[in-house]
């Protein structure tokens, strides 16, 4: 689902198309084809295809399906562990920003690159780091286990396997709109006698408010829709530890294509639910959001 | 209210931005801290706001040390560079914001914020524009909701960087003028920085000339433009003219030929003499004088401005003349003589910035920062 939203969101940059105007009409026409049946097919297509499948059996079977309580608990613990990990991806997101943008310190450029990690690496591998630091076999699994606390295969695996994944979303989109901000708002409030609170609070947050909320859509998106990293730590429990993603997987492999393709339908909705909320807020207020990025 | 700035030193890194910087600021008054882009005008200012420690020495407000409270606890008005105005706020809301964060004990009621806040839009000469956001205002209006915004704390000192610097000419002339009756009615302490000699001598009580990290001089604009202390501020105040001349006995020579002035306080060796382009006389039959081919003449509003020729191996030397005196003179070599002048040993000439014949002072600041 993730993918859908960053590509279509990246899809037109808008200099591309004042340089395409000095192309003859045939080669602007032959590219526009291209792109809009490149999206159609590998966009498009595929989206309605889940649709159409997930309706095959009329709308009764589709709410039927959802009704399932294997199903209806992997919804129910899909919005738990989005509902912790955006939370603290925000927060995670916001200092991790403020640090960067608007303080000089040693070890910046690493903590930046850091930051993108989870992008670069394969989320099956972000699921193995916590099995490696919370399994059977760990110092740590075992211990926390013996207070009681279960990491793997439970929800407090699954919250830390998305918010590992999900991490860079908040921050990637606040760390240029704050570096470009500078410091001297804040510097402002400060000499006006703001403490540090307020100053985040009344200075900081209404300038960077969009960015953060972009970010915030996008981290949403992707906590609900991870699949690689959260299928290893999950478990696969039925009714218990399965989230939506895995749940269509299941569902599929048992040849349950209606039931499989309703919830598939359902997290597309949720995809396409955030994309159309950003386009709106954008619209909405450009103005707004186009003067909180002027300096 | 004083304040005092004592052998302050700025390093960013192991690069010095002030080095051992010491300033006594009078009550009440309007002081310019004036240099060339980089010289540590900004440096110093933050430093008085506590918007930077210094790394060494003290500031004093009054006779509290101001070195170890925050920018809180100074309770400064500071106007930024670019304004720094909250682009989300109203104008109203910009200049309430300081008495709307303060703890609740000495938070006046909203009401009184409200009054207050218009007051000052009053005095700023914005009213009517009190619901507008700073998008929607000029330069010169963001820049007066910025003072305003700063005045609202009622302030122990305002800071102002560059006050000016982002606006049009026409409109700086005005605000300049604006900010001096402002200032004379309210009377705060206030400290401007500037690039603009122009903008500081006419504006500012004192002046404060900064070079590299240094004062080079404190004084009245008179002081400043009739008694510069070093070739620097000689040159960087005003026109000048640099000529490298050799003493005798007292006497001074220009290329080996008295020119008809004496410094007895001097040991005998080479010097810079230097004299603005109006403190010259036409002297006939040259019996000690600097004599030099006319090379270019101009009008300048009341006066002729002349290019002189001295000799290929000096740089051309302007003077400026009453135009019927000017006129008067119809052979192409003159003779004169500088009525001001002043002389500084070479050994001081090599800390100074490169001479250039001529040189004006906007010419060798550099606009920006
Ligand atoms: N935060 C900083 N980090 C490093 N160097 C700085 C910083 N601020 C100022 N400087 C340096 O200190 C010197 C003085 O700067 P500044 O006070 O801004 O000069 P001015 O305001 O007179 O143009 C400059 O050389 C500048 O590069
Ligand atoms: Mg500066």
């Amino acid at each position: 689902m993730a993918h859908d939203i960053s590509s279509a969101s990246a899809a037109a940059p808008p200099s591309l198309v004042d340089a395409a105007t000095s192309e003859s009409r045939l080669a602007r026409a032959v590219l526009t084809a291209v792109a809009l049946g490149f999206v159609a097919l590998f966009l498009l297509l595929p989206l309605t295809t889940v649709f159409i499948e997930a309706f095959r059996k009329g709308a009764g079977e589709f709410l039927a399906a959802l009704a399932d309580p294997e199903t209806f608990s992997a919804i129910i613990l899909t919005l738990t562990v989005a509902g912790i990990a955006v939370p603290l991806n925000l927060a995670f997101g916001v200092a991790a920003a403020w640090a960067i943008a608007k303080f000089e310190f040693k070890g910046k450029a690493f903590l930046t690159t850091l930051i993108d990690l989870p992008f670069s690496v394969s989320p099956v591998i972000s699921g193995l780091v916590f099995v490696l630091l919370f399994g059977a076999n760990s110092a740590l699994g075992p211990l926390l286990q013996s207070y009681g606390l279960q990491i793997l295969f439970a929800v407090p695996g699954l919250v830390l396997a998305t918010v590992f994944v999900t991490f860079p979303f908040v921050a990637r989109e606040l760390i240029p709109l704050m570096q470009e901000q500078g410091t001297s708002d804040e510097e402002a409030a400060l000499s006006l006698g703001a403490t540090g609170w307020q100053t985040f609070w009344h200075v900081t947050l209404p300038n960077i408010k969009w960015g953060l909320l972009y970010g915030v859509l996008l981290c949403n998106a992707r906590a609900m829709g991870e699949f690689g990293a959260v299928s290893v730590v999950s478990g696969h429990i039925r009714g218990q530890t399965n989230t939506m993603p895995l749940q269509v997987e299941i569902l599929y492999n048992e040849y349950n294509f209606v039931a499989a393709f309703a919830v598939a339908a359902l997290l597309a909705l949720l995809a396409l639910v955030t994309l159309v909320l950003k386009t709106a807020l954008e619209l909405r207020y450009s103005d707004e959001i186009a003067a909180s990025r002027r300096h | 209210m004083e304040v005092r700035v004592q052998n302050i030193r700025k390093a960013f890194g192991r690069f010095p931005a002030l080095d051992d910087v010491s300033l006594d600021i009078r009550s009440g008054e309007l002081i310019a801290l004036l240099g060339p882009s980089g010289s540590g005008k900004t440096t110093l200012l933050r430093l008085i706001a506590g918007l930077e420690s210094p790394t060494e020495g003290t500031i004093f407000f009054g006779d509290e040390d101001a070195s170890k409270k925050s920018v809180q606890q100074r309770n400064i008005g500071f106007v930024f560079q670019h304004y720094a105005l909250f682009r989300h706020m109203t104008v109203l809301d910009n200049i309430s914001f300081g008495l709307k964060v303060r703890p609740a004990r000495r938070r006046p009621p909203v009401a009184e914020i409200r009054r207050r806040a218009l007051d000052l839009i009053d005095l700023v000469q914005l009213s009517g524009l009190e619901k507008r956001y700073p998008a929607q205002l000029s330069g010169g209006q963001r820049q007066r909701v910025a003072l305003a915004r700063a005045m609202a704390v009622e302030p122990n000192v305002l800071l102002l960087d560059e006050p000016f610097g982002a606006l049009d000419a026409q409109v700086r002339k005005e605000l300049r003028k604006w900010l001096r009756e402002i200032h004379d009615r309210t009377g705060h302490t206030t400290v401007f920085v500037t690039h603009d000699q122009e903008e500081a001598l006419e504006l500012a009580d004192r002046v404060v000339v900064m070079s590299k990290g240094a004062i080079e001089q404190v004084g009245t604009p008179d002081e400043i433009y009739d008694h510069p202390v070093s070739p620097f501020v000689y040159r960087f105040i005003g026109q000048s003219s640099g000529l490298n001349v050799t003493l005798a006995s007292g006497e001074i020579r220009f290329e080996d030929r008295p020119i008809g002035l004496r410094d007895a306080n001097e040991a005998d060796g080479p010097a810079t003499l230097y004299f603005r382009p109006h403190d010259v006389e036409l002297v006939d039959g040259c019996g000690g004088c600097l004599a030099g081919l006319v090379t270019g003449s101009r009008r300048v509003a009341g006066t002729r401005h002349l290019e002189l020729n001295l000799g290929s191996a000096h740089p051309s030397v302007e003077i400026e003349l009453p135009p019927e005196r000017a006129s008067s003179v119809d052979q192409s070599r003159i003779a004169f003589r500088p009525t001001k002048w002043k002389l500084y040993r070479r050994k001081e000439d090599l800390t100074a910035p490169p001479l250039q014949a001529q040189t004006s002072a906007i010419e060798l600041a550099p606009t920006g920062t």
